[in-house]
């Protein structure tokens, strides 16, 4: 084998090229965006993001002033003003879409009824007219420029204050904790009982959760919103609290009962021996022997909730203070197709929490990943 | 601040509330039947008959009302009209099997079915395989996994950016269009561009569930006998042998398990479809076709339900498979 020690040092250099092309992609969408939501927004809309750091050339026009704009110097009306906005150089200007980049910068050009227009290096232009101006439209100067790049956490205020992200923010908040609390402590006593106490249907039980595990979610929608009404809960958040406590026991009492049904028989009985009750057992040492479980759930269920967009539209309202912050984006994608600075924004608020999350307690999340499916293999 | 209250409140009372209920239950059944004095030992047995259904009560009361109760409830709605009113029988389905947009529907879920998991377990045993031989594994591993945590609808709008069109001459924002144009091709409108924009939304599944194939399987892969290995690489075989002959096959129960896990998300697909093409262009899929019956329009709920009841049947052969699996597990 060592004598191919060529091939072996090209595989592994192929191995390497191969694992970082595939991080590539894998990373690249969500750069992308995360570039784009500290772009400025004309920006955005001009080039493509991974221009984002490189000087960038574009042509656009801008409206000079109006009537009331207007000043006498001695005979003549004029209007003044800058077509450049901060970080723009200009490159060319020009009256006509035609040839939008006809004049240098400097150059004055003679305008019909004697009228006569200069645009200076910096921006600043100049509009004469022996007779006083009656436009209420001002004209259009095209102007050829090239912008350094501009980024911004403007979007970022913008989204939270004034686009309601905030609102959404907290109450994503508030529906997620809760939610990921309540089915913990539910879970671990059932798990409990079906990994270590012996009584008639347990294995029964036990097959029925791991059916539920799988049930759509889609079917729970109507009826229990139906049932909710009946009872006087109504749309709120006492009721996705509930379904989502619901909708994650399952997981929970299979992960929680795969986990302590792993752990060492000899504690357990010994503790029996010496006269422990079960409600002591499990809270002296079933408990805190089950935190790895217990946080691998945690995350599930966290991530499970703050992502979901299905159960939030359904059981919460849909007004604008209602709205959790998946139902939000969502909104935008339809009302704001195309404003990505805010799109792209208003993304990233929402996925920053799990994404902290999930560097924070990989190790939990993979270890109950693993306990929840290779099992089953 | 309000909700705060209310939030920090439930939290109290809900963790209050379950610990009074479980200590609670269990110093009463105590007192009922105490374990001393004449009788102990039937009533030792008779407490022990009756505690695992308190430490089970909440649950059990929870998955009922939660989720047997909404499966038996969507199967009568199925056979009622629109508003649970009358009974139609086969009515709803007989008309399901008469629906073009179900037809639709159902090929599309198809499609996903056959495409998502299985370029997912690929991509995912392809980058378990690479990342458990180079130094930096695991935080290529981490940057693979990460799309986990995403939100569908976050992913949506990550990879409508990336679909984003802008017309023909335009300098291209979105990067498929981008690079359509840089190698001298036309840019396309991706998104409404039947057949196309289904494996476009399929993409985003896949970037998302790749992750979790590939730490299940680098885990399955690393758990094989070293010596099988070592056997091959002395009888010579390359390094594609040894993978295709001799790790694969031996992961293959995992590689069972990874696929119908997939299959099950596959077959729920909702948020993705919802939020990125609503269904239109020919991308509408199950449980987006009952959303649209359920809550948009004049609301049919026995339709609805109908498709409900169809996904239901279509995830129950996996959920047999699930738990024939776990009661040999158990044994």
């Amino acid at each position: 084998m060592e004598g191919h020690a060529g091939t072996r040092s090209s595989l592994v250099w192929a191995v390497n090229l191969a694992a970082a092309l595939m991080v590539v992609l894998w990373t690249v969408p969500t750069f992308g965006l995360l570039t784009t939501s500290l772009r400025d927004r004309d920006q955005i809309a001009v080039s493509g993001w991974w221009k984002a750091p490189f000087r960038s050339q574009q042509t656009d026009f801008v409206r000079a002033g109006t009537a009331p704009d207007q000043i006498a110097e001695g005979a003549i009306w004029v209007i003044a003003g800058n077509v450049l906005d901060k970080g723009e150089e200009l490159l060319a200007w020009g009256t006509n879409s035609r040839d939008p980049g006809a004049n240098a910068p400097g150059a004055t050009v003679a305008l019909p009824d004697d009228r006569t227009l200069s645009v200076a290096a910096d921006g600043a232009y100049r509009l004469t007219s022996p007779t006083a101006f009656t436009e209420t439209r001002g004209m259009r100067i095209f102007v050829t420029t090239i912008s350094s790049p501009r980024f911004t956490t403007e979007n970022f205020t913008r989204v939270v204050s004034s686009e309601g992200l905030g609102q959404a923010f907290l109450n994503t908040m508030t529906v997620t904790i809760p939610a990921t609390i309540i089915p913990i402590l539910i879970a671990a006593f059932a798990a409990y009982a079906l990994a270590w106490m012996e009584f008639p249907g347990r294995a029964l039980l036990i097959a029925a959760v791991v059916g539920l595990l799988v049930v759509p979610l889609q079917l729970a929608l109507i009826p229990l919103l139906r049932l909710h009404n009946d009872i006087g809960l109504g749309k709120g958040y006492m009721g996705i609290w509930l379904a989502h406590t619901g909708f994650g026991l399952p997981l929970a009492i299979y992960l929680l009962r795969n986990y302590m049904v792993g752990l060492p028989r000899e504690i357990i009985e010994s503790a029996r021996v010496d006269g422990a009750s079960d409600f002591q057992i499990f809270r002296r040492i079933i408990l805190p022997l089950s935190f790895p479980a217990l946080a691998s759930f945690a995350i599930f269920q966290f991530l499970w909730v703050w992502n979901d967009l299905l159960v939030a539209t359904v059981f919460l309202g849909n007004t604008r203070e209602q709205l959790v912050m998946t139902g939000v984006l969502r909104e935008q994608m339809g009302s704001r197709g195309g404003d990505w600075e805010i799109l792209a924004a208003s993304a990233f608020v929402s996925i920053a929490v799990p994404l902290i999350v999930f560097f924070a307690m990989q190790k939990y999340l993979v270890r109950g990943l693993l306990a929840g499916s290779v099992k089953g293999g | 601040m309000e909700q705060f209250v209310l939030a920090s409140g439930t939290i109290v009372a809900g963790v209050f509330g379950c610990v009074a209920w479980f200590w609670g239950s269990n110093m009463a059944l105590d007192a009922v039947y105490p374990a001393r004095g004449a009788g102990a030992g039937q009533n030792m047995r008779r407490a022990a008959a009756i505690r695992p259904w308190l430490f089970l009560g909440p649950a059990i009361l929870l998955l009922g009302a939660y989720l047997v109760y909404p499966v038996l409830n969507s199967a009568w709605r199925a056979l009622h009209n629109a508003d649970g009113s009358n009974w139609v029988g086969m009515g709803n389905y007989r008309w399901l099997l008469a629906d073009g947009k179900f037809h639709e529907s159902l090929g599309n879920n198809m499609l996903w079915l056959v495409t998502v998991p299985a370029l997912s377990t690929l991509f995912g045993l392809i980058a378990a395989q690479l990342t458990d031989r180079i130094r930096w594994g695991n935080v290529a591993k981490s940057m693979i996994f990460m799309p986990m945590a995403i939100s569908f609808v976050g992913a949506g709008v990550i990879w409508k950016f990336i679909y984003d069109f802008r017309g023909e001459g335009l300098e291209q924002i979105g990067l498929l269009n981008a690079a359509v144009v840089y190698f001298g091709g036309s840019p396309q409108t991706w998104l409404v561009t039947p057949l196309w924009n289904s494996f476009l939304l399929m993409a985003v599944l896949v970037w998302i569930q790749t992750g979790f194939a590939m730490v299940i399987l680098s885990a399955a892969l690393r758990g094989i006998p070293e010596e099988t290995i070592e056997a091959a690489i002395l009888d010579g075989a390359n390094p594609w042998q040894v993978f295709l002959r001799i790790k694969v096959p031996q992961i293959w129960g995992t590689i069972a398990v990874v696929w119908t896990t997939i299959t099950i998300t596959v077959l729920k697909v909702f948020d993705i479809v919802f939020v990125m093409t609503n269904g239109e262009w020919g991308t509408q899929v199950l449980a987006n076709l009952m959303y649209n019956w359920m809550f948009r329009g004049a609301p049919d709920y026995g339709r609805g339900s109908a498709i409900a009841i169809v996904i239901m049947l279509l995830v129950t052969p996996i959920m047999v498979w699930n738990i024939r699996n776990a009661r040999r597990e158990m044994r």
